[in-house]
């Protein structure tokens, strides 16, 4: 158990590449596949699961030593279910275009598993610093598996980014991408790339073996 | 060192109440605060989104007064105190700069493609026609029911007449969406084709809320002609 900076920097990068929650455990696919239509969708859907994931695993590391193994899944959902409501609010105190286009998807994050699931495999048995940091790392990562997601849809299906044209007054729009099949598609196709890269990695190091 | 391990069965009931209590109690803090810290946010952008929505479609209005219409016949405005009846709709009265009535807005909604279809329009209480309408909420299809605000030919239905009968309970004559391109009255709605669906809603959501609202505030207008 040496708390050596590389490990920080480990639990940080764990979310991000190698449990991403998108690409690698493939967990919250519901606002994945419903809210990506648009980079600036995605982002505030990243941004707000992102809070939602620091602080609700901030707060369960501190009181873990206090809460019973028998009620602490009603003390992680009350937890989230907070910290979700106080997204709900800034949204809607921040932009009430955002907070449609998101629609009952900001409530849904209570439901989102990679929260629970982080609460209870990894917040419930490690100090608050730790908890915040890998909790940071998953965030970031959700909203990397988001925006991948919503700028290539956002680019077929509309011809914008951010919500500035890229392309001239003839572009025609992919309409299929920014319905729902389309987030099938991009996410298959991210799949396959990523799947892709892991093989060839696998080849190398079997070649490499076989050189040695 | 570890606690559990030596005593698994005998977490007390205490604790668990003492837990969820302390809690509830730090939870219930955290959402109150939040609310109460964005409350006036919220309501202010409420009130934008409103007042853009209402300058859409009445472009000469500069300010807008928000009033009900009960069922018997009497208009209220928001907020000057007095209880709204059941039954009452709500509608917008938009000012010009010089504080004289440039128009009226109202919500309808009917059901579209793939959910209801809100829309806001405009009514111009002297020429008796729905001038325009934008579009509050809607998930029709993306390139086909989205038409609506942009299909030249469709947008030429405006300003779509909605006259009162003789007895000032209806509509003289029902707002119906016709087939594309098989509109003889002033008072039908040409729909886009291929977006058959969508261009109904439009004009069932106007007839539904004009057929209600329309009878109500025509009595009224005088009350409604100047800023008060």
């Amino acid at each position: 158990m040496s708390q050596s900076p590389p490990r920080t920097w480990d639990e940080f990068m764990e979310g991000i590449w190698r449990q991403n929650p998108v690409f690698v455990m493939v967990l919250g696919m519901c606002p994945t596949l419903a809210v990506t239509v648009s980079g600036v969708n995605a982002l505030s859907m990243g941004v707000a699961t992102t809070f939602v994931l620091v602080f609700s695993c901030g707060l369960i590391s501190l009181l873990r030593k206090l809460i019973p193994k028998e009620v602490r899944i009603a003390t992680y959902i009350v937890i989230i279910a907070t910290f979700v409501t106080v997204v709900d609010y800034v949204i809607q105190a921040v932009s009430l275009a955002l907070y449609d286009a998101l629609g009952a998807f900001i409530q849904l994050i209570v439901v989102n598993c990679i929260i629970l699931g982080r609460a209870e495999a990894h917040a419930s048995k490690t100090p608050p610093g730790v908890a915040m940091i890998n909790a940071l790392g998953m965030g970031v990562g959700f909203t990397i598996g988001l925006l991948a997601l919503g700028t290539v849809r956002e680019i077929f299906g509309a011809g914008t980014l951010f919500g500035v044209a890229l392309f001239g007054e003839s572009f025609q729009p992919w309409v299929v991408m920014v319905l729902p099949p389309g987030g099938f598609f991009v996410l298959g196709s991210w799949l396959l790339f990523f799947a892709a890269l892991e093989r060839r990695k696998q080849r190398k190091l079997a070649e490499a073996t076989q050189n040695a | 060192m570890n606690v559990e391990a030596l005593a698994p069965q005998t977490t007390p009931t205490v604790a668990m109440i003492r837990t969820l209590g302390l809690l509830s109690a730090i939870c219930g803090l955290i959402i109150v605060a939040s609310y109460q810290g964005t409350y006036a946010a919220v309501q202010e952008n409420k009130r934008i989104a409103i007042e853009r929505a209402v300058f859409k479609v009445i472009p000469t209005a500069k300010s807008i007064e928000e009033y009900l219409a009960s069922p018997e016949g009497g208009v209220t405005k928001v907020g000057a105190g007095g209880t709204a009846s059941p039954g009452a709709v709500k509608f917008y009265a938009g000012y010009d700069a010089t504080g004289k009535l440039a128009g009226i807005a109202a919500e309808g909604v009917a059901k579209g493609y793939a959910d209801n279809v809100r829309i806001l329009f405009a009514y111009d209480p002297v020429a008796g026609t729905v001038a325009s309408f934008s579009v509050v909420a809607s998930r029709e299809t993306p390139g086909i029911g989205d038409k609506i605000l942009v299909n030249k030919d469709f947008l030429a239905n405006f300003p779509l007449e909605a006259k009162l009968s003789a007895d000032l309970k209806t509509l003289a004559h029902e707002i119906r969406t016709v087939k594309h391109g098989s509109k003889v009255n002033p008072w039908e709605v040409d729909a886009i084709s291929g977006a058959t669906i969508t261009s109904r809603a439009v004009g069932k959501a106007i007839n539904d809320a004009a057929q209600v609202l329309l009878p109500r505030i025509s009595p009224q207008l005088d009350k409604l002609k100047e800023k008060s």
